[in-house]
Order: C-alpha cells, then structure tokens, then sequence
C-alpha cells in the first residue's frame, strides 16, 4: 500500500489550454455536466446568478480584467497552494496525494467559506436540493456521487476515472500510465485545445508545453501555484 | 405587582425596582409584537431549512450575504458592553455607575443572536458538529467558533456576578417568582467575606474580559483579511474591526439607555452627565473609525493595484456608492458636526447620532463583505445581490428578539445596578475624595490628621 501511495505522490497531474487553439465552443462545458452529474438549475435561479458549472468559458475581453482578451475555459486549477483549502473548517476540501483539489460532499457543511477564498470563483454551491429531468435522472454517471443541497463542489479533474484507470492497471499489475486517465473536457474538445498529463515527468507532453514561452498560469502573482496551464501569445506592443 | 414586606425599607432606589414588579399593559403589547416579528423570522429559517439556502438572494460570486453581515454587526454591538464595562470599572470611572449593567446585558443577548448567525448561514447546518469532529484549528473559522464562545462564557458570567447582591435584595423583598431570585442569589447575605470574594472575582473577570472582547473581532476580521480577496486582504482589519465593533456598541447602548430611560422613568439615575461622557467617548470612537476608514481605503487607492481598485471604486463610484458615503456621512460628518460641541451634546441630538451609527455600521459591514465577493479577480458573469423575504425576515427576527430578550431582562432583574449605586453613595464617595487627595502633591498624612483621622 505504502508503495503505491509513493508512486502516486511522485505524480502531479495537471493540464495545459492552449488558449490560441481554443475556440470558446463550450463542448467542454456540455461533456463536464453530463460527465460529473452537476445539476441544472431552474431558470430563475440561472437568473439571479447560480449557475453550475464546473468549467465555464469566460468570452469576455479578457480573463484578468485587465488583461488581453480571449476566450478562456476556465475550472478548478488544482493549485499546489489552494487557498480554499487553507480555510476550510472541516477538511471537506483538500490537497490530494496526486496534486488533485478532492472535495468530501458528506462533510462539507455548507459555509462557503472556500468560495469566497478562491481567487478563480471556480466554486459552485448546491443552492436548492438538485434536480434532473426524468429522463436525464436516469442517465446520470454512475461512478460520480450525486450531491445533497446545501454543499459546495467543483471540477476533481473527473477522478472517478482516475478511480477507474488504477483498479485496471492494479488488475494488470502495473502502474497508471499517462494516457490512461483524461478528464472528460480533455477527450472532446474538438480544437485540441486541451493536453492532460504529468507535469512532475519532465518527458510529458504537458511539461514540455508548460515550459513554453507561451506559457502562464492565471494571477500568477498571488503564489497558488496552479497544476491548469494556459498557453497564449503575447499581444506585441509598442 | 406584590407590595414591598414590611422587613425591606423603603430605600432611595423604588424606581429601579419599580419595572421588576409591576407590568403595565404596554409591556405586553409589545413583548406581543416583537413576539409575532421573531415568530415570522423563525418561519422562514424552517422555510430556508426545508429548500436550501435557494430562498436568500445569495449567488455566484456573492456567496455571503445579510447572515454574514448581520453576524459582524451583531457581534460589534457586544462589545458595547463588557468591553465598555470593564474599561471604566478598571479606570475607575465612577459616573459607570449606572451604566454598566445595561451594556453588560446588551453583550450577552446579542452575543447570543450574533453567534446564531453563522448557523443560519450554513447550507448544512445538521453537520455543525462536524466542526468538532473534523475541526482544522488552521481554519479561521475555527478560531472565531473558540473566541465567542471564550467571551460568551466570560460576558455571562460578567453580567451575573455583579447581579447576584441585587438579585439578594429582590429575594428579601419577596419579589415574586420567589423561587427564581432564591436560586440565582446563591444564599447571598452580603457578609464582608462574600463582598470580598465578589469583588475579586469581578476585578479577575474584568481584566480577563478585556483581551478576550478584543480577541472576538480580531479574529472575526480575519475571516476576511486571511483570504486574498482584494479590499479583505489587509493588515489593519483587526484593530479596524474592533475600533468599529466598539463604536458601534457605544452607540447601541446609547439608544437603549435613553429608551429605558423613558420607559423606565430612569431620569434620577441616567443624567445628561452620562449620556455626554459617552458622547464624548463617541466622538473619539468616530474620529478612530474615521482614521483607519481613511488609511485603510487610501492605501488601496495609492497603491493602484487593478484588483483593489476595482473593488474600491465600485464602493466609491459604482453600485455601492450611496451606501459607501451614506456610512461616510453618519458615521463621521454628524457624529463630528454634532457631538463636539456642548451645545448640541443634549439627550435627543444624542439618540439621532447614535441611530444613525448604528445603521452606518451596518452598512460599513455590508461594504466590507460583499464588494469584494460581487467584483472578483477573474471575470464572472455580474449578478446584483438583492436579499430575499427570507434574509429580511430572519433579520428583523434578530432584532426583534434582541428586543424581547432585553424586555424580558428588565422584567425580572434591576437595569440599573443597585448596590453598585448604594455603594457609589456610601464608599466610594469619600474613597473619590481620598483618592483624589493622594493625586495632590500635598502629604496625604497631614489631611488625615487634620480631620482628626489616624
């Protein structure tokens, strides 16, 4: 057991948006609601602001306010430093072992701390007891939990497949290769926008792009050590 | 309504006792309305209870909204009173007299009300007890959760100790529920030794009290300055809260005092004296808030970092303007305008003001919590926090069972400190005096002589 947990330590997965590939089509947004049973919410609630998503695509001039415009996808960063955890009361949010942000939805108690603390506002809060149309019920991903009202949740980088690609490869007794395991958002994009890796395997695909000189990770400045890469070329300016 | 026994004589204080037994018609009436408001706010915390917190107006990004506010606001009001209290019995302030027992009262029904808040505001408040059974001590919510309940402990055990000679008397008098003021007088029979032990259990609380009053929104201000959000991320929010959360208790306790006062019929015991001391000690409170408003918002202007700035002109300029120079305009211009000078220092200006910086420090904790959630770093959808029914309701329920609750206290135990004044009248009088004397630079000895004194 020790051994394992050592291999995966030695894992930090992350993933890199080539932001000049991406074409703001929002099937990320569509494949990560239907992937991860995150709830529609009735239209006055869409309205007065609550919205779940676990990946939106900001189309706004620009993703920093002050910065150059694009369409960003934007999620959970799965910052090293994550300043979410840090005030959690309960340990409901947590780093884990593979430097993936996990969330434990039977504990959270509701207090919204952690959305509050996330500089990236990538949180989303169970504001009424969720709720699906009869047919999509019963479509709903059997290998994600459905969660209560009254708790906070957002994108685990789809690690019930990373749940599913350990039991198979413990099955063939080997380790978690790379290219077993890809968030949902990842598989469809249709622009290839978005590479899904190890970033502490210096030979990965993503650690070679994350050392692009395109490279950035969002406020940068404020020390939350993102694992959610963006690459973009700089506006040249006068 | 019993007469006084034969036993008890008829002293100079009748009218502190006067409230305690007989109830007028008034009281009732309202105890009834209040009753029916708390009632309303308590239906609709069932109603939140059974849909989720869906029925506030609260969103993404604004995920705190009035149950926040209200929890800082409520829990400023309390320092109103233990901190108020313990300053001036510790600095002897003797015109405190008949003041301290209404702050001290004050602290602990809000305290209670206050401490609520953030359990309203929880999504899943069924698993509170996760908080000690999972509980970070890295978190600062978990300090907070330790601190009130540190100064909610000490402010209750500060009001009763000082309550328990008065209760002795209301039990000699035969006040009626007999039973009551026999169980809370603890057998008091105001022997030397029991005034001793109360004294030094008071001068232990009061000083205990004081760090523990500061520590309470010290660390309620660092719920918001631990995190990175612009306009929270800040250094000064500690003293900045609690210089706020005495400020408005000031205030707070000013508009009860002259309410009970003319309820009560309290004019022999609550003179101008007292109300201008403590406007005095507004105004300094003001001028304070003032300062470190000012330092506060100039640095983040200064600095010109785009996040801060964001956030501090949407206070200044954009949607929270009217609020932001509305807090400006009653928590400094007419507390300043008005208070410092003698003329304008009278009873009525007096409880103007003090509304007044009640509201504009509620609104100062609106423009603290939400601003920051409603503009953050990263681009997001804009959405107006407008409170709900729900929020409104549960907010006046708040209210009204601080009323209620300050109401039933004055029911059953004297507002006013009775022995407290007995002893102001019998001690401490000639102690003043001495006390006075040892200040002077003439040799105390040779007074005493000369007033044919050992």
């Amino acid at each position: 057991m020790s051994e394992t947990t050592s291999q995966l330590r030695e894992r930090r997965w992350g993933m890199v948006i080539d932001l000049d590939r991406c074409t703001g089509c929002g099937a990320c947004v569509a494949a990560c609601k239907a992937e991860n049973n995150v709830p529609e919410v009735s239209r006055r609630d869409a309205f007065s602001g609550r919205v779940m998503n676990w990946i939106r695509v900001a189309h706004s001039e620009s993703q920093e306010r002050h910065g150059p415009s694009a369409a960003y996808p934007i999620l959970c960063l799965h910052c090293d430093d994550p300043p979410c955890t840090k005030v959690c009361p309960v340990h409901a949010t947590y780093v884990g072992v593979d430097g993936i942000v996990g969330q434990t939805y039977p504990r959270c108690i509701g207090c919204r701390y952690c959305m509050g603390a996330c500089p990236y506002t990538v949180k989303v809060f169970n504001w009424h007891e969720p709720q699906w149309e009869s047919e999509l019920r019963a479509h709903t991903n059997p290998d994600v939990s459905l969660r209560p009202k009254g708790v906070v949740e957002k994108c685990t980088f789809c690690s019930h497949r990373l749940q599913t690609a350990r039991d198979d490869a413990a099955c063939e007794s080997r380790d978690v290769e790379e290219s077993d395991y890809q968030p949902a958002c990842v598989e469809v994009c249709p622009a290839r926008a978005m590479t899904f890796g190890d970033l502490r395997d210096p030979n990965s695909d993503v650690s070679s792009m994350a050392r692009s000189p395109r490279s950035h990770r969002m406020l940068e400045e404020l020390g939350t050590e993102p694992s959610v890469i963006y690459l973009k070329e700089r506006e040249r300016r006068v | 309504m019993s007469e006084p026994t034969p036993t008890a004589p008829v002293g100079l204080d009748e009218d502190l006792y006067r409230p305690i037994e007989q109830t007028g018609r008034g009281f009732y009436s309202m105890a009834a309305f209040f009753l029916a408001v708390f009632a309303f706010g308590v239906y609709q915390y069932i109603r939140q209870l059974r849909f989720g917190l869906g029925v506030t107006g609260m969103n993404q990004p604004v995920t705190w909204g009035f149950y926040i506010i209200n929890f800082v606001f409520f829990i400023g009001i309390s320092h109103a009173g233990t901190l108020i209290s313990a300053i001036l019995r510790l600095t002897q302030a003797e015109w405190r007299r008949p003041i301290t027992r209404m702050a001290e009262v004050i602290t602990a029904i809000v305290l209670a009300i206050g401490g609520l808040h953030p359990i309203i505001d929880l999504g899943r408040p069924d698993r509170l007890l996760n908080v000690f059974k999972w509980g970070r001590l890295q978190s600062p919510l978990l300090w907070d959760v330790m601190s009130i309940t540190a100064y909610f402990a000490a402010s209750t055990v500060y009001l009763y100790l000082p309550l328990i000679p008065d209760i002795a008397r209301l039990r000699d008098r035969g006040t009626r529920p007999q039973w009551l003021y026999r169980f809370l007088s603890w057998n008091w029979q105001d022997t030397p030794q029991q005034r001793k032990v109360l004294h030094n259990a008071m001068n232990l609380l009061m000083i205990l009290v004081i760090p523990v009053a500061v520590s309470v929104h010290t660390v309620i201000s660092y719920i918001f300055a631990m995190t990175l959000e612009a306009g929270w991320h800040s250094t000064i929010f500690g003293p900045y809260f609690v210089a706020g959360a005495i400020f408005s208790g000031i205030a707070a306790l000013m508009v009860v005092m002259i309410v009970f006062r003319k309820v009560y019929h309290l004019e022999r015991y609550l003179k101008p004296i007292h109300f201008s001391n403590l406007a005095k000690l507004l105004l300094v409170m003001s001028i304070v808030w003032f300062y470190l408003t000012f330092s506060e918002y100039l640095t983040g202007f200064f600095g010109n970092e785009p996040a801060e700035l964001d956030v501090l002109m949407t206070k200044i300029s954009g949607p929270y303007a009217f609020p932001f120079w509305l807090m400006v305009f009653v928590n400094f211009v007419v507390p300043v305008a008005l208070l410092s000078r003698k003329k304008t220092r009278s009873i009525p200006v007096i409880l103007f003001v003090s509304v007044g910086i009640v509201v504009g420090m509620w609104i100062e904790r609106l423009i603290i919590v939400v601003p920051s959630l409603a503009v953050p770093y990263v681009e997001f959808p804009q959405h107006a926090y407008w409170p709900s029914i729900a929020e409104i309701g549960i907010f006046a329920g708040a209210i009204a069972a601080f009323c209620l609750g300050f109401m039933v206290f004055a029911k059953f135990f004297p507002l006013i400190c009775i022995w407290e004044i007995e002893e102001g009248r019998s001690e401490a009088l000639e102690e003043s005096v001495e006390r006075f004397r040892s200040y002077l630079p003439d040799p105390p000895r040779e007074d005493a002589l000369k007033e044919g004194r050992p």
